[in-house]
C-alpha cells in the first residue's frame, strides 16, 4: 500500500518531502515563541529593562514571521504533493485500465472501477494532505513541547511524559474500539441507503401493491437498528473530549502545585511556569490532533487497498512476442476449444467445439439464454482466452496475431453496446478515424441508419448524448453496427445487435450484407429465427455445446431443439414492438 | 441486461467530502428556524440542558484559567516574601479549581452525551420523515427527479447536516459563549490590552474573507472539474468493453489526460489558499500575543493601572483562547453553510405535495344475504365497493367484478402536451385485451391510468360503473394487480419477495402461488430455496426468473383485474414458454389488460388495441384485424417500415 503511494509521486517528491519540512520549521518557530515570552517576564520586565523587552520583541517578530513563510509553504506544498498524488493515481489506473481484457474488467465491474478512480482517489487525496501536514505537525509540536518542558525543568516535565503516555494508552483504546463500532456501523448505513434506492427505482410496485405503509414500517425499524448502532459508536468516543480534559487539567493543577513550591524554592522562575502551563496545552493539541489523523488514516486506507488492487491486478490477455500483422481472410477454425471464465476448475460454459467456418460464409447462431453463445463468438477476437484447444483466423491461431490487427479485423458489435457522447459521425469514426463523410454514409445505408440520420435536423453531425439516450434502441443498434462495418473487417460478428430493429428492416440490414460484403465472413447471434434462417448454415447451441450446424431445411428436419425454436415462432414476427424492449 | 451491481463500501467520515463551494442560500434564516424547530420540537429540555452545561463548562474553564492570575500574584509572590511558607492556603485554592474543572468535565461529558442523543434522534426522524414523505409521492415526482439526486439527499445532505447539528452548531456555541466570557474577562484585566488583541482579530477576519474568495473560486472550478473528468471516466469505464473492441485505447487515454491535468490544476489552487488561511491566522495570532506582550510589558513596568505580572500571565492565555474560538467560527461557517443548503433541499422533499386521494368509496369484503350484498368483517373471497350516497345519505354495495370503462379519457404529463387522445374502451370482467404499438405509441400510459399513478386531463374511467376518482386509491390499487416488464425485487427472501403481494399469506398459500406462476421449479433449486436471500434487485436471478417471482407476487394478491407488461426479446425462448404458461394461468377468470409483444398472446385477446402517437387507431378482434389490412396487417406481417 504505501508502495502505492510511492510509486505515484512521480514529480511531486519534491513537494512531498518539503510538505513536512515546513511544518517542522513552523512548528519550531510556534515552540521557541513562547521561550522568548518568557524572556520578556523574567529579564524584562521583573528588572525594569525595557531594551531587552523590544529586543525580545522584535525577535518574536521574525520568528512568527518566519512561521508564517513556512506555514503557507507548508499548505502550498501540501496542496501540490496531494493534487498531485491524487493526480497520478488517477492516471496510473486509467492507463492500467485499458490494458484490462475482458475478465479484468468483469473482476471488477465497471461500477467498481468508476467508485475507484474518483471516491477513493478524493479519499486518499484528503488523507495525504492531512498526512503531510497534520501528521508532522501533531508528532512534532508534541515532542518539541515535550524537549522544551524538559530543558525548562526535567521534574517538573515527568507529569507531563506521564499524562501523555496515559493518555495515548487510553486514546489507542477507545479509538480501535470505535473504528470498529465505526465500521459495523457504516456497512449498516450502506444498507439502509441500498434500500432507499431499492424504494425510489421500485416505486411503482410498491404503489402498485400498496405497499407504503409496510415499506415504512421496515424502514423505520432500520433507522432504528441505525440509531442503536450510531449511539454506541458515538457513546464510546465521547468519552474522549472529558478524559482528555480531565488529563490536561489535573496536569496542570500539578505544576501549579508542584511549581509554586519550585519558585518559592526559588527552582523555578515565574515566566517558566507560564511557559510549562502553555506547553501543555500544546501536548494535549496535539494528542488530540494525532487520533484524528489515525482515525482518517484507517477510513483512507480502505481507499488505497482498492486502488492498489487495480494497479496489482495483471492483464491476463499479451500480444504475441512476434505478433502477425496480416489477416489473410475470414476463415474461422475452433479446434476442440473449452473455456470458462472461472480458471478454478468450474463447470467449463464451452465445452470441446470443433467448428470449420468458410470464409465469407454466413452463419447464424441460436440456442437458449445461458447457452454460450456469446461466449463463443468471444474468443474469435480474443477478448477472452481459450482455456483449451485453439482458436484459428485466416489460417492462424489468434494468439500469435497483433491484438490490435485481429480487433480490426475482427468487428465484434456487441449484445450489450455503447455509444460515447459525441456527434453520430465522431462515433462512427471509432471504427475508422480517417473514414471520410462518403465512406460513413455509405456503411450507414448498409446498416439501414441513413434513414433515421438524415431526418434529424442536424444530420451526421446530430449530438449524441451519454450512452446514447437521445436515440432510441433500434436506431442505436443500427448505429453500433455501421460503426462496426466501418473497419472493413474479414470478420464480422453481431451478438444480438437487431434484437430493438423490427423485423423488415432486420432482413434489408441483411440484403445489404451480402451484396455488399461477400467475402466478409458474418456470424450472426439471434433470439429470431427470422433473423438467421437465410445463412449459409446455422449453429444451434445448447448448454455449452454445439448440437446441430446445418442448412435451416438440414436442422429443421433433424434437429429438435431448432424445430422446437422455429415452431414457437412461426408465422410472422414473435415481437411485436418496433423497439423492442427499450421502456 | 442489467449489469452485476457490485457493493462498494463508502467511506464515511471527513475523508469523504471535498469542500465544496458556499452555495448560495435564499432565505438562511428561515432554514435555520425551520431546523431548529425540527429538532427543538421533541428535544426542548434536552437542548436546555446542552445549553446550560456549555455555559457552565465555558465558565469553569475560564476560572481556570483567571487561576494562572491568582496563583501568580495572590500565591507565589506573597509565598516568595513570607520567611516561613505556608502552602495550605494554596492546596485549598487547588482544590476549589479541581472542583471548578470537574464541573467543567463533568459538564461537556453531559452535554456531549446528550448532543449524541439529540443529533441521531434527530437524524432518525428526519430520515423516517423524508422516507415516509417519500412513499406517499405521486409518481410524478419520482418521473421528473433524478434517482441520483433523490439518493444523494439521503446520504451526502444527512450527512452533512448530521454534522452541522453534531459538531459545528454546538461549537459555533460554545465559541460565541468562549469569546464574550473571555472577552469580558480581558476587559476586566485590561482595556488598552483588549483594545489591541481586537485590533489584530479584525485584520484576522479581514484576511481570511479575502483569501477564502480567493479559494472559493478556485473550488467552484475544481468542482466543476471534478464533475467532468467524474462523468467521462464514467462514460469510458462503462463502454470500456467497446473500448477495447474498437482498439481505442489510447485516444481514450488522451482525453483523460486533459481533463486530469485542469483537475490537477485547480485542485492544487483551492487547496493551497485554503491551507494557507490557518498558518496565516496562526501567526497573526502571534504577532497579537507579541504585541500583548510588549506593550503588556511597559504597562506592568510603569505600574500604569495597576497592572501586575499574574494580570499579564492570565491576559495573554486569554490572547491564545480568544484567537480560537475566533478562528473555529470562521471554519465551521462554511460547513455550515453547506449543510443549512443540503437542508433546504430535504425540507422541499418533505414540502412536496403527497398524492392527493379524495376518493371515499372503499372495498370491504362481502357476503350475501338474501340476495343483498352486505359487509362481512372476514375474509369471504368475495369483494364488494362501499359507496356512500352523501344526497341520500344511504350506502350502496356494488360487487367488485372488474368491468373496466374509458370514456374519451385525454391525458397529458403535463396540460401542454397532451399524450393520449380520446381513448374509449370497454372490458367486461375476464375480457382480455392487448395493446399493441411501437414504443412511445402510449401502451404503459393507459394502463397507468387506470390505478391512477396519473390523473387524466378529461374524460372518465369507470371501474364497476363507479368513477375511479371517487375510489380511495389504495383500495382501487388493492383490487389491481400489476406485472411491469421490468421486475423490482426486493432485499430479502423469496418468501418474503412473493408475499409482498399479499402480507397475511401463509407459506403454503405462497408455495402455491409460486407453482401456478411456473416459478416453484426454479425456486426449489436455489441453494436455500423458498429462503434464499435476494440482494440488489434480484441480481442473482436470470431475467426470466425474475419474472417468474413477479407474477407469483401478483397470483398471490389474487386480485379481479390484472395489468401486465410482457418481457421482450430479453428471455429464450423455452423460458419464455415457461413465463408464458405461468401468465396464461394467473390470467384465467380476470380482466387482463396486457402490453403484447407476443403473437401468442395477442391473438387469444378478446379484443386488440393498436396505439400510435397516444390515438388508439385500429381495434378488434386479430381476425378482424388481418382483415382490415391497417397498421396490425403490417406489423404482423412484418411489412412495416420503421
Amino acid at each position: 500500500m504505501i508502495k502505492t503511494v510511492k510509486d505515484n509521486l512521480n514529480g511531486f517528491k519534491l513537494v512531498s518531502l518539503l510538505t513536512p519540512l515546513a511544518m517542522i520549521l513552523e512548528v519550531i518557530m510556534e515552540m521557541i515563541i513562547p521561550r522568548y515570552m518568557a524572556s520578556i517576564v523574567d529579564d524584562g520586565v521583573a528588572k525594569g529593562d525595557m531594551a531587552h523587552i523590544y529586543r525580545m520583541g522584535i525577535m518574536m517578530f521574525v520568528m512568527a514571521l518566519i512561521g508564517l513563510f513556512a506555514g503557507i509553504a507548508g499548505g502550498a506544498f501540501g496542496a501540490r504533493a496531494s493534487a498531485g498524488l491524487a493526480k497520478n493515481l488517477r492516471k496510473s489506473m486509467y492507463d492500467r485500465i485499458q490494458t484490462f481484457s475482458f475478465s479484468n474488467i468483469d473482476k471488477f465491474s465497471s461500477a467498481g472501477l468508476v467508485t475507484r478512480l474518483t471516491t477513493d482517489v478524493t479519499n486518499v487525496q484528503n488523507a495525504y494532505q492531512m498526512l503531510l501536514r497534520m501528521g508532522t505537525r501533531a508528532p512534532f509540536s508534541l515532542i518539541f513541547a515535550m524537549i522544551m518542558a524538559f530543558t525548562i525543568n526535567a521534574k517538573i516535565s515527568l507529569i507531563y511524559l506521564g499524562a501523555v503516555i496515559l493518555l495515548s494508552i487510553f486514546i489507542a483504546f477507545i479509538m480501535s474500539r470505535a473504528t470498529k463500532y465505526f465500521k459495523q456501523t457504516f456497512e449498516k448505513y450502506d444498507e439502509l441507503n441500498a434500500s432507499v434506492e431499492e424504494n425510489v427505482s421500485a416505486i411503482r410496485v410498491v404503489k402498485a401493491f400498496v405497499r407504503e405503509d409496510y415499506e415504512n414500517d421496515k424502514f423505520t425499524k432500520a433507522t432504528k437498528n441505525l440509531y442503536n448502532m450510531f449511539m454506541n459508536a458515538e457513546k464510546t468516543i465521547i468519552t474522549n473530549m472529558p478524559v482528555m480534559s480531565a488529563t490536561v487539567y489535573t496536569s496542570i493543577l500539578l505544576i501549579s502545585w508542584i511549581g509554586a513550591k519550585m519558585i518559592v524554592a526559588g527552582d523555578l522562575s515565574t515566566g517558566n511556569l507560564m511557559n510549562l502551563l502553555t506547553y501543555c496545552m500544546n501536548i494535549l493539541m496535539s494528542l488530540m490532533m494525532l487520533s484524528m489523523i489515525f482515525v482518517m488514516i484507517t477510513m483512507s486506507s480502505a481507499s488505497l487497498n482498492r486502488i492498489s488492487e487495480v494497479l496489482r491486478e495483471e492483464t491476463d490477455i499479451k500480444n504475441s512476442e512476434a505478433p502477425i500483422y496480416e489477416v489473410r481472410n475470414g476463415e474461422i477454425e475452433f479446434k476442440s476449444v473449452s473455456f470458462s471464465y472461472n480458471k478454478n476448475g468450474e463447470k467449463p460454459v464451452l465445452n470441446n467445439i470443433n467448428l470449420k467456418i468458410n470464409s465469407g460464409e454466413t452463419i447464424g447462431i441460436i440456442g437458449g439464454t445461458g447457452s454460450s453463445k456469446t461466449s463463443l463468438v468471444n474468443l474469435i477476437s480474443r477478448l477472452y482466452d481459450v482455456s483449451e484447444g485453439s482458436v484459428m483466423v485466416g489460417g492462424a491461431d489468434v494468439k500469435n496475431y497483433d491484438l490490435e490487427t485481429l480487433r480490426d479485423k475482427v468487428s465484434v458489435v456487441l449484445q450489450k453496446n455503447v455509444l460515447f457522447s459525441g456527434t453520430i459521425l465522431e462515433n462512427l469514426r471509432w471504427g475508422d478515424e480517417n473514414a471520410s463523410l462518403e465512406d460513413c454514409k455509405r456503411v450507414c445505408r448498409m446498416a439501414c441508419a441513413d434513414e433515421f440520420i438524415e431526418k434529424l435536423p442536424d444530420k451526421y453531425d446530430t449530438f449524441i448524448e451519454q450512452g446514447g439516450s437521445n436515440v432510441s434502441g433500434g436506431q442505436r443498434q443500427r448505429l453500433c453496427i455501421a460503426r462496426a462495418l466501418l473497419k472493413k473487417p474479414k470478420v464480422l460478428i453481431l451478438d444480438d445487435s437487431t434484437s430493438a430493429v423490427d423485423t423488415a428492416t432486420d432482413a434489408k440490414i441483411r440484403r445489404a450484407f451480402a451484396e455488399e460484403i461477400p467475402d466478409t465472413t458474418k456470424l450472426i447471434i439471434a433470439q429470431r429465427v427470422s433473423s438467421i434462417q437465410s445463412a449459409d448454415r446455422i449453429i444451434v447451441m445448447d448448454d455449452g455445446e454445439v448440437v446441430g450446424f446445418g442448412t435451416h431445411e438440414e436442422l429443421l428436419s433433424g434437429n429438435e431443439i431448432y424445430r422446437d425454436v422455429y415452431e414457437s415462432q412461426t408465422g410472422g414476427s414473435g415481437d411485436f414492438d418496433e423497439n423492442g424492449g427499450a421502456q | 441486461m442489467a449489469e452485476t451491481k457490485v457493493k462498494e463500501v463508502k467511506m464515511g467520515g471527513p475523508g469523504g467530502r471535498m469542500r465544496g463551494p458556499r452555495p448560495k442560500l435564499e432565505n438562511p434564516g428561515k432554514l435555520i428556524k425551520r431546523l431548529f424547530g425540527y429538532i427543538f420540537k421533541y428535544y426542548a429540555p434536552h437542548m436546555a440542558v446542552v445549553v446550560v452545561c456549555i455555559v457552565v463548562g465555558v465558565l469553569a474553564s475560564v476560572q481556570g484559567t483567571l487561576f494562572t492570575k491568582t496563583l501568580i500574584d495572590s500565591y507565589i509572590a506573597p509565598l516568595l516574601l513570607a520567611d516561613n511558607p505556608d502552602f495550605a492556603p494554596l492546596g485549598r485554592a487547588i482544590i476549589r479549581v479541581a472542583a471548578f474543572y470537574g464541573i467543567g468535565v463533568l459538564s461537556t461529558w453531559i452535554y456531549s452525551r446528550i448532543m449524541i442523543e439529540v443529533t441521531q434522534g434527530t437524524m432518525k426522524r428526519i430520515r423516517d420523515d423524508m422516507f415516509t414523505h417519500m412513499e406517499s409521492l405521486p409518481i410524478k415526482y419520482f418521473d421528473t427527479h433524478a434517482h441520483g439526486d433523490i439518493m444523494s439527499m439521503y446520504t451526502n445532505d444527512i450527512d452533512t447536516l448530521r454534522q452541522m447539528i453534531s459538531q459545528s452548531m454546538p461549537q459555533m456555541f460554545n465559541s460565541l459563549i468562549t469569546i464574550i466570557s473571555v472577552l469580558v474577562s480581558m476587559v476586566a484585566l485590561s482595556i488598552p490590552l483588549t483594545g489591541l488583541t481586537l485590533f489584530v482579530v479584525f485584520i484576522m477576519l479581514f484576511t481570511t474573507k479575502k483569501v477564502a474568495g480567493q479559494s472559493g473560486k478556485f473550488f467552484l472550478s475544481q468542482q466543476k472539474d471534478l464533475g467532468s473528468l467524474n462523468g467521462y471516466i464514467e462514460e469510458m469505464i462503462k463502454g470500456q468493453k467497446v473500448v477495447k473492441v474498437f482498439n481505442h485505447e489510447e485516444k481514450s487515454v488522451e482525453k483523460f489526460d486533459e481533463l486530469n491535468q485542469n483537475l490537477y490544476n485547480s485542485a492544487y489552487n483551492a487547496n493551497q489558499f485554503a491551507n494557507i488561511v490557518g498558518p496565516i491566522n496562526a501567526q497573526l495570532g502571534n504577532v497579537s500575543y507579541v504585541l500583548c506582550a510588549m506593550l503588556g510589558g511597559i504597562l506592568v513596568l510603569k505600574n500604569i493601572g495597576g497592572f501586575t505580572v499574574g494580570g499579564l500571565a492570565s491576559f495573554l492565555t486569554f490572547n491564545k483562547s480568544f484567537n480560537m474560538p475566533i478562528n473555529q467560527i470562521s471554519m465551521q461557517f462554511n460547513s455550515i453553510v453547506m449543510a443549512l443548503a443540503g437542508a433546504d433541499r430535504i425540507f422541499k422533499l418533505l414540502d412536496e405535495e403527497p398524492e392527493l386521494d379524495e376518493g371515499y368509496v372503499t372495498l370491504v369484503n362481502a357476503k350475501e344475504v338474501d340476495g343483498r350484498l352486505t359487509e362481512s368483517s372476514e375474509r369471504t373471497g368475495k369483494w364488494a365497493w362501499k359507496h356512500y350516497h352523501k344526497a341520500t345519505d344511504t350506502t350502496d354495495y356494488v360487487e367488485l367484478k372488474g368491468d373496466v370503462e374509458f370514456n374519451d379519457v385525454d391525458f397529458g404529463y403535463n396540460d401542454e402536451k397532451i399524450v393520449l387522445h380520446n381513448i374509449k374502451m370497454f372490458a367486461t370482467p375476464g375480457q382480455k385485451i392487448a395493446f399493441v404499438g411501437s414504443t412511445g405509441a402510449g401502451k404503459t400510459t393507459i394502463t397507468n391510468l387506470i390505478n391512477r399513478f396519473y390523473d387524466i386531463q378529461d374524460g372518465k374511467i369507470r371501474y364497476d360503473g363507479i368513477n375511479v376518482n371517487k375510489i380511495k386509491k389504495a383500495d382501487l390499487r388493492r383490487s389491481l394487480g400489476m406485472v411491469l416488464q421490468d421486475t423490482h425485487l426486493f432485499t430479502g427472501t423469496v418468501m418474503e419477495n412473493i408475499r409482498f403481494g399479499r402480507l397475511d399469506a401463509t407459506d403454503e398459500e405462497v408455495i402455491k402461488a409460486a407453482k401456478l406462476a411456473n416459478a416453484d421449479g426454479f425456486i426449489k433449486r436455489l441453494q436455500e430455496g423458498y429462503n434464499t436471500v435476494l440482494t440488489g434487485d434480484g441480481a442473482n436471478l436470470s431475467q426470466g426468473q425474475r419474472q417468474l417471482l413477479a407474477i407469483a407476487r401478483a397470483a398471490i394478491a389474487d386480485p379481479p383485474v390484472l395489468i401486465l407488461d410482457e418481457a421482450t426479446s430479453s428471455i429464450d425462448t423455452r423460458t419464455e414458454r415457461i413465463v408464458q404458461e405461468g401468465m396464461d394461468r394467473l390470467m384465467k377468470g380476470r380482466t387482463t389488460f396486457v402490453i403484447a409483444h407476443r403473437l401468442s398472446t395477442v391473438k387469444n385477446s378478446d379484443c386488440i388495441m393498436v396505439l400510435e402517437n397516444g390515438r388508439i387507431i385500429e381495434r378488434g378482434t386479430h381476425d378482424d384485424l388481418i382483415a382490415e389490412k391497417g397498421k396490425y396487417y403490417s406489423l404482423y406481417t412484418g411489412n412495416a417500415i420503421a
